[in-house]
């Protein structure tokens, strides 16, 4: 197996700027289709924040040519599945198959991307399962915590300090004509990237393609500049109260770097020694093993189009939530202050490349893979220079990164768990 | 030994001097190789007083032998660019590392060495205590699991799968390092172990290696027999969890039929028909459910926000249970009514044959998702040696579509009868139409 490269994924641009990237892969009868469109809760104002969301999950409730029913009859009965989510930059799309089902994905995403109706009845039911799942968050530790993070994380009005699913008030506020002019304002296949992977051939799957998306044409929202997101300088810390839980939530965290950043993979590869490697890194081996605090502790960095969050979380006792804080602090300011050692760095180095043939082993790991490379601009010859970005960094990146983004005194920290004095 | 020719390899199924029993299939998509090790102890060898000893004894495994001090192996297997990690449930504990195929023999050299040499240091045990009086705590935020608890202890009333396979609060406070201990030695030992492995390497080679690695662990003396028999069920039984939250959940349970029974494929089919196609496995997620009768007359219907259905294989006879997150604004008791109306209708109209083959067709390609990784072939062989024998995942699509509309409707009079099920309510407490309902 090659590591998909330029020489066998094959990137071909409509002229209505929709990118179709195609690899081929026969060793399941399987396809995968991936993507996403230029639209998201960027393009929404705080006082209708949900709207992007809300719009793409209306968009397989009914089209010109197919009912909701018809719509997941088709799909489900050949084992097929495809969704549709918003998020903040985009909105992603995905979905699988057999490879002989292709066309019929294709039509059905088409169908639903290009000839939405937004049937009445359904958008009433929409917003009543987005309102139950509201009502579910709210009594949900671990995701109050993350809502809370990102509100204390990102400055007032910033997109990333407002819910991509919104709010109760803000969902109850939208009327079918939002949605109808959000989509109508929004969706395109400008800037659109549309991603292949299975068992399909690269000929077929382009005609295919061409036939569903080529006569589609429009623009996306014009997009301000992101506000920035400067970094925390002092500890903004809140707490959420759930009676009757058993558990905190803890996320403590900052804004972080873009997918972009020249040294995103020095930031990735601290992330790795501090939260991810073996069981979850350094953190993992203190938090969770050394003092049994958590049964979780763990970091994350998001990567995405913009200043996306480092946030590190663990679920703990309640009564020792704040040991496990003074613990994550421990290794943010040891990560800061001390060089990574040399067989630390290249555990995780190894780590890094070594895992990649894994990951690249399912349709859908090398689809995502692609997608990334495109809506980076990474290269498609990225996997063949990963190796080489990897193994250059040194101690000092990995402690410059840490140093740039991370800090032990000033920090974002959102915790939700039962009152303090049950 | 037997051998045969697959369309991606050859397979080996051998047993060891010892007892371990070897399943091995070549698959040269890749070059990965996943090896797993099955123990066949889950929470259905345990009693009240240990249970979740099982589930304990896993996370114990990953704290070190001499050989392999605490934190070396995940790091080893890491270091390679491995995936690793272990799970526990009803009817066995796994582990698992999938690697770049020339490093697979680490975590066979990894896997023999905790099947022996497990240390169990008293100061690990007790900060593993607190983990997993954590991980129980954590799970506990769920009203899901409050009422899935609830809900099997109910539902089965002496099999020790009423127990959750994470243990019971007092036992997890209770239990001491030499039960642990004496658990490790019983069951997790060659004569009650499956080596499986998958991947890009010779089918004859591997085994060699895995003659290599286990040879020389001693056999074991055999593990104690589970004798419980769980008594018919002669009424409906019904718990309700009132606790704090805005979501009201329901879940419905029947006596299933066991994968070594035929009904079992009729059952399959019925339950995608009902709920939609899901997961086969522990691992990998199912389709999406929108075209099933009961998301049509449950959640298109908006008394609910989600229905799911679950049919899970094990060794002793079980439960298919039937689980719906109701909108705030109806309650469990309006949910639970609709349930029992789309039941009565499929044992008495019976299922169309589209119905039944779109079941089948479901089947078909999550088989093909799940043969991608080399991971999932090993998963699958395993899984249903535990089960059944490996025969069972091989002839799974045909004998499943061997099935018929007369079949579905047979098993649905048959299992889904009003006084052998169990039904659970949570009432959350925040919730003031609900509240006010009592």
């Amino acid at each position: 197996m090659s590591v998909p490269g330029p020489n066998d994924i094959t990137r071909h641009v409509l002229p209505n700027e929709l990118t179709l990237l195609i690899r081929e892969n026969r060793t399941s009868p399987s396809v995968v289709v991936t993507g996403v469109l230029r639209v998201g809760a960027y393009d929404e104002s705080p006082d209708q924040a949900g709207l992007a969301d809300f719009t793409a999950e209306m968009l397989m409730r009914g089209t010109e040519n197919r009912s909701f029913d018809r719509i997941y009859e088709e799909l489900e009965s050949v084992g097929a599945s495809l969704g549709i989510s918003g998020g903040t930059h985009g909105t992603g799309f995905g979905g699988k198959s057999l490879g002989e089902d292709l066309p019929l994905m294709l039509d059905v995403l088409s169908d639903f991307l290009r000839h939405p109706t937004f049937p009445p009845d359904e958008v009433e039911k929409v917003r009543g399962e987005i309102l139950a799942d509201l009502a579910d968050r709210a009594h949900d530790t671990r995701r109050m915590a993350n809502l809370t993070f990102y509100e204390l994380a990102y400055p007032d009005g910033h997109p990333y300090a407002i819910s991509s699913s919104g709010y109760p008030e803000t969902i109850s506020g939208i009327e079918r004509d939002d949605l109808l002019a959000f989509y109508r304002g929004g969706y395109s296949p400008e800037g659109m990237i549309l991603v292949v992977v299975g068992a399909v051939e690269t000929e077929e799957v382009v005609a295919q393609v061409e036939d569903a998306f080529g006569d589609w044409d429009g623009m996306t929202f014009a997009r301000e500049p992101l506000p920035e997101a400067p970094p925390i300088t002092d500890v903004r810390e809140r707490r959420v109260s759930i009676p009757d839980k058993t558990q905190s939530d803890v996320v403590l965290g900052y804004p972080g770097p873009p997918r972009t950043h020249p040294r995103y993979l020095d930031t990735r590869l601290c992330n790795t020694i501090l939260g991810v490697f073996g069981l979850m890194g350094r953190l993992g081996e203190k938090v969770r093993d050394e003092q049994g605090l958590a049964y979780s502790s763990y970091s994350h960095l998001s990567g995405g189009p913009g200043p996306g969050p480092w946030r590190i979380v663990a679920g703990v006792n309640p009564a020792n939530v704040e040991r496990a804080v003074e613990s994550i602090r421990a290794e943010v300011r040891r990560i800061c202050e001390e060089p990574v050692q040399e067989d630390e760095l290249s555990d995780s180095q190894a780590f890094l490349t070594g895992s990649m043939p894994l990951h690249l082993e399912t349709n859908s790991g090398v689809a995502g893979t692609i997608l990334s490379m495109e809506r980076y601009d990474l290269g498609l010859d990225y996997l063949q220079r990963y190796k080489d970005l990897i193994d250059e960094i040194t101690p000092e990146r990995v402690q410059a990164a840490a140093e740039r983004w991370l800090d032990p005194d000033a920090y974002a920290l959102a915790i939700a768990g039962p009152p303090e004095d049950e | 030994m037997t051998t045969s020719n697959h369309s991606n390899g050859r397979f080996v199924q051998t047993e060891l001097s010892n007892g371990l029993s070897v399943l091995v299939q070549e698959a040269h998509a890749a070059p990965v190789a996943s090896f797993w090790i099955w123990y066949r102890v889950g929470s259905r060898n345990e009693h009240l007083g240990t249970t979740g000893i099982s589930h304990w004894v896993e996370h114990m495994l990953f704290k070190g032998t001499p050989a392999f001090p605490k934190g070396t192996a995940e790091k080893a297997i890491a270091r390679e660019g491995g995936a690793f990690n272990g799970a526990t449930s009803y009817d066995f504990t796994t582990f698992f590392a999938t690697l770049p195929t020339d490093r697979v023999d680490l975590s066979l050299q990894i896997e023999a060495d905790r099947m022996a040499n497990a240390v169990f240091d008293p100061e690990e045990v007790e900060a593993e205590r607190t983990v997993i009086i954590s991980e129980r705590q954590g799970a506990e935020n769920s009203p899901e699991f409050l009422l899935n608890e609830e809900l099997m202890g109910a539902a089965l009333r002496v099999h020790p799968y009423r127990n959750p396979t994470v243990g019971h609060m007092c036992d997890l406070e209770t239990i001491t390092r030499a039960q642990l201990y004496e658990h490790y030695q019983t069951y997790y030992a060659p004569n009650n172990a499956l080596a499986v492995a998958a991947g890009d390497f010779d089918a004859d080679a591997m085994v060699g290696l895995i003659e290599e690695h286990f040879g020389g662990i001693d056999g074991g003396d055999g593990v104690p027999p589970v004798t419980a028999v769980e008594p018919p069920q002669r009424g409906e039984r019904r718990v309700v969890v009132r606790r704090e939250g805005f979501v009201p959940y329901l879940k419905v349970a029947f006596r299933a039929p066991t994968v070594r029974e035929s009904d079992f494929f009729a059952m399959t089919v019925l339950n995608a028909i009902l709920t939609g196609a899901s997961a086969m496995t522990f691992r990998g997620g199912g389709l999406t459910n929108k075209s099933s009768r009961l998301y049509k007359a449950l959640v298109a219907a908006e008394l609910a926000v989600g229905v799911s259905g679950m049919l899970l294989p094990t060794v002793d006879p079980f439960l298919y249970s039937i689980s719906a997150m109701v909108r705030p604004e109806h309650s469990p008791a309006e949910v639970e009514e609709v349930v029992e109306v789309e039941l009565a209708r499929v044992a008495t109209d019976a299922v169309t044959q589209e119905e039944v083959d779109k079941a089948i067709k479901q089947a078909q390609a999550q088989f093909a998702y799940s043969s991608e990784s080399v991971t999932g072939h090993a998963l699958w062989l395993g899984f249903s040696e535990i089960f059944a024998d490996h025969t069972w995942a091989e002839s799974y699509l045909d004998t499943l579509a061997a099935v018929t509309a007369e079949d579905v409707r047979r098993v649905a009079e048959t299992y889904l009868e009003r006084s052998s099920r169990t039904v659970g309510w949570y009432v959350p407490t925040d919730n003031e139409q609900m509240s006010n309902d009592k």
